[in-house]
């Protein structure tokens, strides 16, 4: 008896290790499809749309590494996610990639074993609270009950913040954002947490959003990105630069709507260099030369993805604040394709 | 004159390890013993190779470092700086909570509604009958997810108490029904004897056990006076004194006092706080193996052959009286041990309780601190362990209990 447990553990542990540690790249292009790790529907950033077809900020990152790597964006076998099984899917090569707002922490990247190939988003956790309830500040939140995804960094900023400030709170474990939504309308729990761009795609989808208000405390900084499996590096650079050949490609110019014309040639080295008709970069990478063309038709490129999914004028409606161009005063930023 | 010559003595031949009887189950079990060897040799082996093919150790120190995250419902102190071990012993406390709670409700359900099903009257037997198939033939999770929404969605919300509010507080102003929950009057102890409030209980109900067993003295020295003298003492007195007292007296002495819920800022405090993850969870379970122990009962009793019900009527004895001193305790040779695999059923069906965020084992060890640590190896061996040792101990206990209610056979 003991025995066998024992036995069906090391199994079922030996079997989702299998696959990990192959060259993904081989592996991608055998199987003709991308295995992108999403969330199980966040508006905006990865939920299906009434076709059923995946769409949105994550999403379309995912599509743009498809379109890179295997030349068609919608070569891609989205994977649902929660906050508790995103990891155990990428580490276990159930997964290539994930694209699930998670954030860029030093013990998942470093002993989790995951990297990190960038930030996205950057982002920070935020309150949601009914305006009724007259809340002006997170200060006010001693006893409230707290709805909040398990398995997440917001779980532990949380406890962190309530600790530091000395109130408490009864926290509501809850799987998935569409649970934590309806728990928070049902009035089962006071205040929502997560990050804020999370709460401002949530909120878009309620029947009354002017009815809750986001708290101005934003208690963390959360660095969203794309993340792979350690101990495949050819495979983080594919999807590294990928996410810069986005990034690049908003900073000088180059959209879904002009890339065809600029990638036959221009005055502009670097453009030239990223589109392939310069250098060898696509070679370098394992890739067609024309990967990173192929990337930004899939979606555009790093500022029209994020205005047509998250953007001012989306129902989400967020604004590009940190996420700007270093160039207007934010954060993104790529190096340099050289 | 013939000579008896032993028959030729053949060689052993490789064949005989097959074909002949006297070695083939040797061979057989040889076999099976290499292939199981190295069966295991493979599993091991892949998991040390993957282990150290994704980076990974195998390691139970994280066992010690602080979890960094907050339980709600936690039997034993417990914050965000304790450590993972000490996570996983809160979720280990909060699984057996439910094992229990939920194996007393369904018992109680099931003999109910076991017994009611064979009632003559139509109505009852027929509602026993739709409750028994209605529960037994949708899965637990639909129930579960069910009552909890149920529970969120019908209920007021805390701030509905408020002057003014629609919802009012039940049973002379001391139970509230919200959507979080339902909050009861509480016992706090003011100066209890140990430091921790789970230790103070403890005592408290280590007295009520013992108590327990100096009733069972009193009932057997009334036997005994009975076997002798034919008259049986009045011990009810003595017996509900020892019940009452002892226990009281402790309770007392460690400043025992009622608290009752109010309304204070978002939510109700003091009280005792039954959060709706753990009604929904426990009233589930308890129904649907409710359900299952009902036919196991239902069957034990038409095992009894009908002659024993003619006997004990001729005797006198009113149908009732008949049930609980002739059927039911034959009967129990009959519901033991399938109702020792519904007990075991109930405890492990218990970590579907991630579904309404209730905060066992699973949700703790195998959920947020497999998350945050990575060690996904270790958490799920340290789970299935558990599992196993809680199982064996509910199998061990109930088995003790069927030895005694057994057919002495001599």
């Amino acid at each position: 008896m003991n025995k066998s447990v024992l036995l069906g553990a090391l199994t079922v542990a030996g079997l989702a290790a299998g696959a990990a540690g192959a060259a993904t790249l081989d592996d991608v292009k055998a199987r003709g499809t991308l295995n992108c790790a999403v969330s199980t529907g966040l508006t905006g950033f990865a939920a299906p749309d009434a076709n059923g077809v995946w769409d949105g900020f994550d999403v379309g990152f995912c599509r743009a590494v498809a379109a890179a790597v295997l030349g068609d964006p919608m070569a891609v076998e989205f994977v649902p996610t929660t906050g508790q099984t995103r990891f155990t899917a990428l580490a276990s090569g159930e997964v290539d990639l994930l694209a699930r707002n998670t954030t860029w922490t030093f013990s998942r990247d470093v002993d989790l074993k995951f990297t990190f190939v960038g930030t996205n988003y950057y982002d920070g956790q935020g309150f949601m609270v009914p305006r009724e309830l007259g809340v002006s500040s997170a200060k006010d939140l001693d006893g409230a009950t707290i709805c909040i995804q398990t398995g997440t960094t917001t779980e532990l900023n949380l406890a962190d913040y309530f600790r530091v400030n000395n109130i408490s709170y009864e926290p509501v474990p809850i799987e998935t954002n569409a649970e934590a939504q309806q728990q928070y309308l049902a009035g089962a729990c006071d205040v929502y947490t997560t990050d804020a761009s999370g709460l401002a795609a949530t909120r878009a989808t309620f029947e009354a959003p002017g009815d809750h208000v986001l708290l101005p405390e934003i208690v963390s900084k959360e660095p969203l990105g794309p993340l792979v499996r350690h101990g495949d590096n050819e495979w983080g650079d594919i999807v590294r630069w990928t996410l810069n050949a986005l990034i690049s490609a908003e900073e000088l110019g180059v959209t879904s709507a002009n890339v065809e014309e600029l990638s036959a040639g221009t005055n502009n080295p670097e453009i030239n260099r990223m589109l392939g008709s310069e250098g060898e970069l696509g070679a370098m990478l394992g890739l067609e030369a024309d990967w990173a063309k192929n990337a930004i038709l899939a979606g555009g490129n790093y500022g029209e993805l994020f205005e047509k999914n998250i953007g001012e004028n989306t129902p989400i409606g967020l604004a590009r604040g940190l996420n700007a161009q270093w160039t207007d005063g934010g954060l993104i930023y790529s190096p340099p394709f050289r | 004159m013939t000579t008896l010559t032993d028959p030729p003595k053949a060689g052993f031949r490789l064949s005989q390890l097959i074909y002949d009887t006297r070695y083939r189950s040797i061979t057989i079990q040889t076999i099976a013993m290499i292939l199981l060897l190295f069966g295991l040799y493979w599993l091991v082996n892949n998991t040390i190779q993957n282990l150290s093919a994704l980076g990974k150790d195998f390691d139970f120190g994280f066992l010690s470092q602080p979890a960094g995250y907050d339980i709600n419902q936690r039997l034993v102190e417990y914050s965000s700086q304790s450590t993972h071990g000490r996570a996983a012993i809160v979720g280990i406390l909060n699984t057996i909570l439910i094992a229990v709670l939920g194996c007393a409700l369904a018992t109680v359900l099931g003999v109910i509604a076991g017994v009611l099903r064979l009632s003559k009257n139509w109505v009852i037997n027929s509602l026993m009958a739709v409750y028994v198939e209605g529960f037994r033939n949708v899965p637990l999770l639909l129930w579960i997810i069910a009552i909890f929404a149920l529970m969120t969605e019908g209920t007021p919300a805390p701030r509905e108490f408020r002057v003014g509010g629609d919802a009012a507080m039940i049973l002379n102003e001391s139970v509230a029904v919200t959507n979080r929950g339902v909050y009861i009057p509480g016992i706090v102890l003011e100066n209890g004897w140990a430091a921790s409030s789970f230790m103070n209980w403890l005592i408290i109900a280590a007295v009520f056990v013992a108590s327990l067993f100096v009733i069972r003295t009193v009932r057997k020295r009334a036997d005994a006076v009975q076997e002798k003298t034919g008259d049986r003492p009045t011990t009810w007195y003595q017996q509900l004194a020892l019940l009452i007292i002892p226990t009281g007296i402790v309770m007392f002495l460690m400043g025992a006092t009622m608290q009752y819920p109010s309304l204070k800022g978002f939510n109700f405090a003091d009280g005792i706080h039954l959060r709706n993850s753990l009604i929904a969870l426990w009233l589930a379970l308890s129904l649907y193996t409710g359900a299952f122990i009902a036919e196991i009962v239902r069957a034990g009793i038409l095992a009894i052959s009908k002659g024993q019900t003619e006997a004990a009527s001729a005797l006198g004895l009113r149908p009732t009286r008949t049930m609980n001193l002739v059927i039911l305790p034959q009967a129990m040779r009959v519901i033991v041990p399938p109702l020792i695999s519904q007990f075991l059923n109930l405890t492990k069906n218990s970590s579907l309780a991630i579904a309404v965020g209730y905060m066992d084992v699973r949700s703790t060890l195998g959920g947020i601190t497999i998350n945050q640590t990575g060690r996904e190896l270790e958490g799920m061996l340290l789970m299935a362990a558990f599992y196993l040792v809680l199982s064996l101990a509910i199998s061990g206990v109930m088995n003790v209990y069927n030895n005694r209610t057994q057919l002495k056979e001599r």
